[in-house]
């Protein structure tokens, strides 16, 4: 096992860790966890199979193995902010719609404290 | 009786808010018709909201500010909840002067359009803008007679008013940062009416417009990507 091999597999073991610690806490939901997971555990895979990068690059016809690292990783990247801002763009609806029933809900409580002053 | 609500979107607006209130009330509408404005305070850092306080209206105080189409959204919101037939969208800032609205009004009991448009460009005078936003309003012009092969000569004007189909459009699906030329695609989708109406602008009294320079850019790119998604969706 080569220097740089070690160094990989204990930094994503410290990574999963992390990302174990966050579900724990609650502070992230488990559905964007998933994503991270696979994504640490893929690395952990390669880490340990050295020869596995030169067999996929093999066969995707990568002629030099470190490309297909970067092309792979930043489509995957560019996936993963994209399901980002639907999550966000969700979100931002969401809180449109509750401020607005919030504003309507005062409203409401406000007249129905000014009809019991009334009386 | 017909049941109108005048939304009044504020953001900051607590120095010209009282002149257009006191406008509003002196109003002369035809007899039937049952007025109540409902004054939108969209998270103002000023005392808008307690300016409005005192004054006879509804108040919808938002606690996040949505922009104004989420303000706009929320009066509508209101109304339709609350059984009104007709919302006319007013803003706080002074441009939109009250004595303009008997028009919208007199037009809708006419040919009862589901949007009804307070356009600047179809009378002289009055305060019409600068060069660049003509530009712009001609692209939006041109980029809503392709889309909905109608002419609607003041797309950006926020100045209108919404019958009881359009306010229970707009409910669901107003645009919330720019929402005036892409609401049209969505209105003119559902098979509403729009009808526009010459009236007489002025130059607001304070504040600055929520489009500027760099925005404008961005503002033309939003707007149209909206209004071709608005085109291509299906309504439901």
């Amino acid at each position: 096992m080569t220097r740089i091999q070690i160094i990989t597999i204990l930094i994503n073991f410290l990574f999963i860790a992390y990302v174990a610690r966050l579900i724990i806490k609650g502070k992230l939901r488990e559905e964007y966890a998933i994503a991270w997971c696979v994504f640490t555990l893929l690395l952990i895979v390669f880490s340990f199979w050295t020869k596995g990068l030169e067999l996929m690059s093999k066969i995707f016809g990568v002629f030099d193995p470190p490309n297909l690292v970067f092309t792979a990783f930043i489509f995957i990247i560019l996936v993963y902010l994209l399901h980002l801002s639907v999550v966000s763009s969700r979100s931002h609806h969401s809180i449109t719609r509750l401020t607005q029933e919030l504003a309507l809900l005062k409203e409401n409580m406000n007249k129905e404290e000014q009809a019991k002053a009334k009386m | 009786m017909t049941k109108i609500l005048v939304i009044i979107p504020c953001y900051n607006e607590g120095n010209t808010l009282p002149l257009l209130l006191e406008q509003l009330f002196l109003l002369k509408l035809p007899a039937h018709y049952q007025m109540k404005i409902a004054v939108v305070n969209d998270s103002s850092g000023d005392d808008t909201k307690w300016v409005a306080a005192l004054y006879p209206v509804v108040l919808l105080d938002l606690s996040v500010n949505l922009g104004i189409g989420g303000a706009v959204q929320t009066g509508l919101l209101y109304a339709k909840q609350n059984g009104f037939d007709l919302a006319v969208q007013m803003d706080g800032d002074g441009q939109h002067p009250p004595r303009e609205l008997p028009k919208l009004v007199d037009d809708y009991e006419q040919k009862k359009s589901g949007v009804t448009i307070g356009s600047r460009f179809l009378v002289e005078g009055g305060f019409k803008s600068s060069f660049a936003r003509r530009v712009g309003i001609r692209y939006f012009h041109w980029l809503n007679k392709v889309l909905t092969g109608k002419s609607i000569y003041d797309s950006t004007s926020g100045f209108r008013l919404f019958d009881k189909k359009a306010i229970a459009i707009a409910v669901d699906k107003y645009p919330d940062e720019y929402p005036e030329p892409a609401s049209l695609v969505l209105f003119s989708k559902a098979g509403l009416t729009i009808q526009e109406v010459p009236v007489m602008m002025s130059e607001r009294l304070a504040g600055q417009s929520s489009i500027r320079n760099f925005a404008s850019i961005y503002y033309c790119l939003k707007v149209t990507i909206s209004m071709l998604f608005i085109f291509i969706r299906k309504l439901n």
